[in-house]
């Protein structure tokens, strides 16, 4: 018992602290600790929880890090965690060593640990777990799971943790099975018990009951994509899988059987096949949106760059195509499970020749959700592929945001399609003159008119009535006409959201993506440094104006990004013709998810260095 | 090189289908390919084929890949849809396609070059999907547009008109299409027309996935002395197991006729294919002996044509997938958006 409760002084904080588990990958764990981000979230304390998980399947370290902040960050807040749950002694080391001075650490002691592998200016929390499943149960699956429970019951005894909150967790989660609701409840209330019996309890770090979650809802972004690809009418999914997009395809596939199977025939509504590898999937994307079905594939960067020629061809042949991208860092054994925002560039000029796509930046589940309907509009009305841009930060974990709406009024805009009444009414058809103005042509889909509207798609080799040439002219038509339709985009593109400081700055930031949260808490601590910033929140590519006139407002602008090379600032500095020394560089890219300490930090030097 | 329309004008006694189109309806834009290119007979068998089964041309989608091979759906059936995709994925955007709109005619072209070396992947996976399609391979064992190189269907030993002998080992689509599970499978010759044609036909009446290896000599750079896809050297190696007729529900088709014992496949549609066999031992309806008939019958130097397996009753990759009979690209919002009740519902189970 002498390793239960050391004597440091630990750090004493309420609803503002870090909690990280360190687990085995294939324990179990996973549900026992997405219960305790749920039952902090059920307190009414804003919990964000973070998967950190190597690129292994089972037996291996993998982390679960919740931040919990009354105030509502939803960023990472960087730095080691106050309380570590340490259950994998495999990564003990590292994992002891990462605890903040004054923190917690909280282990199982059935078997006991050498004293110096802990340390000193800790808190440390030995429970003995094992003992305790061992004891109370026979079988060893579950020993193995009913000792996350019993450890999550320790843990909230320790935090001061509303018990009847889980419970009610437990009890919609194993709804209608009476005997595993109560063997889970069992379970928690041993840990539970134990602990008030054992332990000086609530330690320095508690909970209380808040009101800072509202009616918001928690999901990750690659559910919240997959169901707008739903909303957005999205009929065919060609996909292959790839860490960490893969569960985008799987919840449109869990979702498709909820919501469109037809009820009658128990025939599918939707089609989705796992194809062979990217190119075959971006191509069954493609022939499925040449002809008139919406389509999409979800991907990361490595198959981006495999999807590179049919891009191309999308592009110039004009087909509606929707590229949901979950980025990670690359290629191949390329950091598969680590975020960061590195295909804005590729995806942007995606392809040879001279490209230009649209990209949609989403911020959190929410977005995901609106801009992954919203994109299947666009690629119909610009017919062009339209890339959704997610990360692994939002798109792998559950996030707490704003609950999705949606009107029923709204219908989905097919874009210029010329029907057989129209074609028969003898309307004039060229798949490729520009009637508008806008750059945008009419097509026709196969099987329309008997007579009318029939045309050949390819590449670049065709004229503006698609009829096949290699003249220069008509190249350079054609080209040019691609070009005002890009320029169409700007306007259709979701709009840059600025926030303005109080106090009056010339000093501004861009950002995008998975960033948002933590700039939206460096604002904080910079203001309290006395740095006040505007804020430009882009949200897609090709810039609107406001993006150009917020650059022009400002003496100086911080790009904040999660890459080496700053991929938008050189879009910016490409697309609207900014000076570079205009734009300070900030970038944030060792696979973490960005952090309000180190945005704080970079932004802070560069100020004092303008300054001085 | 530019578009070259072919001229509308044509003989007012012309034949005309049920529908009202005379075969000149099925036409497309002049051929650019090299006079006596085995291409241009397959196209004017695919729009032999088209008229007399009587199909509606718009009813036809034609993809294909790039190449010489691919260049050709510009020159038939010109009231089509047309794509010409990448080169060596035609398959995946023929499947693409196909899951969009059940009901169209899917007749993908491609070329040896786009088969069977870079679009290799995907012949394979879209034979094995089942995808209900007319997939033909106009095999030349060269690349023309660039030149005269092998292709991978090139045999082994063969000579290049520049005095190369082939050293790699030849890729055999019929064999990977039997084993890969297509549903039809066949072999036949530019060159033959009363073979072609209703071969064509048959795989169009087909619904699952239907394959046509179709030898067809390039003038340009494979018609000489040591090719083995010379004109010369198919017509003495072409080993028919038969010959067929596709006969619906309207007035037989006559072809040239050619005695043998006869065997009647019904096709799922309703249409009958009549089987004049010319080797009696070959029995088309076993995907295993179909298999080994073939090896024994090419590494004797002979090149198998005819039909060669046909799976009457096919399931293709929408039976597979349950998909809806209307076309995916028919259904309306009703049907797709859940709606703003649904989406709080969902709301309500993420709090």
């Amino acid at each position: 018992m002498l390793q239960q409760i050391d004597r440091v002084e630990g750090l004493q904080r309420v609803n503002d602290f870090v909690v990280k588990f360190a687990n085995v990958n294939g324990s179990g764990s996973a549900s026992a600790n997405a219960l305790f981000a749920k039952a902090v979230l059920r307190m009414g304390v804003t919990a964000t929880p973070r998967n950190i998980f190597p690129s292994n399947i089972q037996g291996l370290p993998t982390w679960y890090e919740v931040r919990i902040s009354e105030a509502g960050h939803l960023a990472a807040r960087g730095g080691g965690p106050d309380l570590m749950v340490a259950m994998n002694p495999q990564t003990w080391k590292q994992d002891v060593t990462s605890i903040e001075p004054g923190g917690y650490l909280f282990y199982d002691n059935t078997k006991p640990i050498p004293a110096d592998k802990f340390r000193p200016d800790i808190v440390v929390i030995g429970v003995p777990l094992t003992e305790m499943t061992n004891k109370a149960y026979s079988d060893s699956r579950q020993r193995q799971l009913f000792k996350n429970i019993v450890g999550l019951g320790a843990l909230s005894a320790l935090l001061d943790m509303d018990p009847a909150v889980i419970e009610q967790l437990l009890g919609e989660q194993f709804k209608g099975r009476d005997k595993l609701i109560a063997a889970n409840v069992q379970a928690l209330h041993m840990g539970r018990d134990w602990v008030k019996q054992n332990l000086d309890c609530p330690i320095g770090l508690t909970l209380r009951h808040a009101d800072t979650v509202g009616d918001r809802i928690f999901i990750d972004g690659n559910s919240a994509a997959a169901l707008g690809a739903i909303y957005g009418g999205a009929t065919v999914c060609a996909w292959y899988p790839i860490t960490p997009s893969s569960s985008l395809a799987e919840a449109f596939s869990r979702y498709c059987s909820r919501m469109r199977v037809d009820k009658a025939t128990g025939r599918n509504n939707f089609a989705i096949v796992q194809a062979e590898d990217e190119l075959a999937s971006i191509g069954m994307v493609i022939g499925a949106a040449w002809n008139g079905a919406r389509a999409f594939t979800a991907t990361s960067g490595p198959g981006i760059s495999l999807m590179q020629e049919f891009v191309g061809l999308a592009y110039f042949a004009e087909i509606p195509a929707v590229i949901f991208d979950v980025q990670r860092a690359g290629p191949s054994t390329g950091m598969p499970t680590r975020t960061q925002q590195t295909d804005i560039t590729i995806c942007a000029y995606a392809s040879h020749g001279d490209t230009k796509h649209v990209l949609l930046l989403p911020e959190d589940p929410y977005e995901c959700f609106e801009f992954g309907a919203l994109a299947f509009d666009l690629a119909d009305c610009l017919q062009t592929p339209i890339f959704v841009m997610l990360d692994l930060e939002i798109g792998m974990n559950d996030r707490l945001t704003k609950p999705f709406d949606w009107d029923d009024r709204r219908r989905m805009d097919r874009g210029k399609v010329m029907t057989a009444e129209e074609l028969e009414a003898g309307k004039l058809f060229g798949r490729y003159l520009d009637l508008d103005g806008d750059g945008i042509a009419y097509r026709t889909l196969p099987g329309t008119h008997p007579t009318k509207g029939a045309f050949f798609t390819r590449g670049t080799s065709k004229d503006r009535m698609a009829r096949y040439s290699e003249e220069g002219a008509d190249y350079q038509e054609n080209m040019e006409r691609l070009l005002r339709k890009h320029n169409t985009a700007r306007s259709l593109v979701p709009a840059a959201v600025e926030r303005k400081s109080d106090v009056p700055t010339r000093l501004g930031v861009i950002y995008y993506g998975s960033t948002s949260p933590a700039i939206a808490e460096a604002d904080l601590l910079l203001a309290e440094q006395g740095i006040h910033l505007d804020l430009l929140r882009v949200r897609g590519f090709p810039f609107g104006d406001e993006v150009e006139a917020f650059i022009a407002a400002h003496d100086h602008v911080f790009v904040v990004e999660q890459n080496r090379d700053g991929q938008l600032r050189s879009l910016l500095v490409n697309e609207l013709e900014i000076s570079p020394k205009k734009l300070g560089k900030v970038v944030h890219f060792d696979g973490t998810p960005i952090s309000a300490r180190f945005i704080t930090g970079a932004i802070a030097a560069c100020t004092e260095k303008a300054v001085s | 090189m530019t578009f070259l329309a072919k001229p509308k004008l044509h003989h007012p006694e012309l034949h005309k289908n049920s529908l009202g189109y005379t075969r000149r309806d099925y036409e497309g834009a002049i051929s650019t390919l090299c006079a006596g290119c085995g291409h241009d007979s397959i196209s004017a068998a695919i729009v032999r084929a088209c008229f007399e089964l009587e199909l509606p041309p718009h009813r036809i989608a034609k993809l294909s890949g790039i190449g010489c091979s691919s260049k050709t759906p510009t020159y038939f059936l010109g009231a089509s849809h047309g794509f010409n995709s990448v080169h060596g994925r035609m398959p995946s955007v023929l499947t693409g396609a196909n899951l969009a709109n059940r009901d169209l005619i899917y007749l993908g072209v491609s070329g040896d070059g786009d088969s069977a070396s870079i679009g290799i992947g995907q012949f394979a996976h879209a034979m094995r999907r089942g995808v209900n399609m007319v997939y033909i391979v106009e095999n030349n064992g060269v690349y023309g547009l660039t030149k005269g190189q092998f292709s991978a269907t090139s045999d082994k030993g063969a000579k290049s008109k520049r005095g190369v002998v082939n050293s790699d080992e030849a890729i055999d689509l019929v064999g990977m299409a039997l084993q890969l599970g297509a549903t039809f499978v066949a072999r036949s010759f530019s060159g033959d027309k009363a073979q072609l044609v209703p071969l064509i036909e048959a795989a169009l009446k087909h619904e699952g996935a239907a394959f046509i290896d179709c030898i067809s000599p390039c003038v340009a750079f494979n018609n000489h002395e040591g090719s083995t896809k010379s004109f010369d050297y198919v017509r003495e190696h072409n080993s028919a197991v038969n010959y067929l007729d596709v006969i619906t529900e309207r007035p037989e088709i006559t072809v040239d006729y050619a005695p043998g014992s006869v065997e009647m496949v019904t096709q799922h549609d309703g249409s009958t294919l009549r089987l004049r066999k010319l080797h009696t031992d070959y029995d088309m309806h076993d995907r295993v002996s179909a298999m080994t008939y073939m090896q024994q019958r090419q590494a004797a130097g002979e090149i198998v044509t005819g039909l060669l397996y046909v799976d009457p009753n096919p399931r293709d990759l929408h039976e597979h997938l349950g998909t809806s009979d209307t076309p995916l690209n028919a259904l309306h919002e009703d049907t797709l958006i859940p709606g703003a009740a649904a989406l709080e519902k969902i709301n309500m189970g993420l709090r």
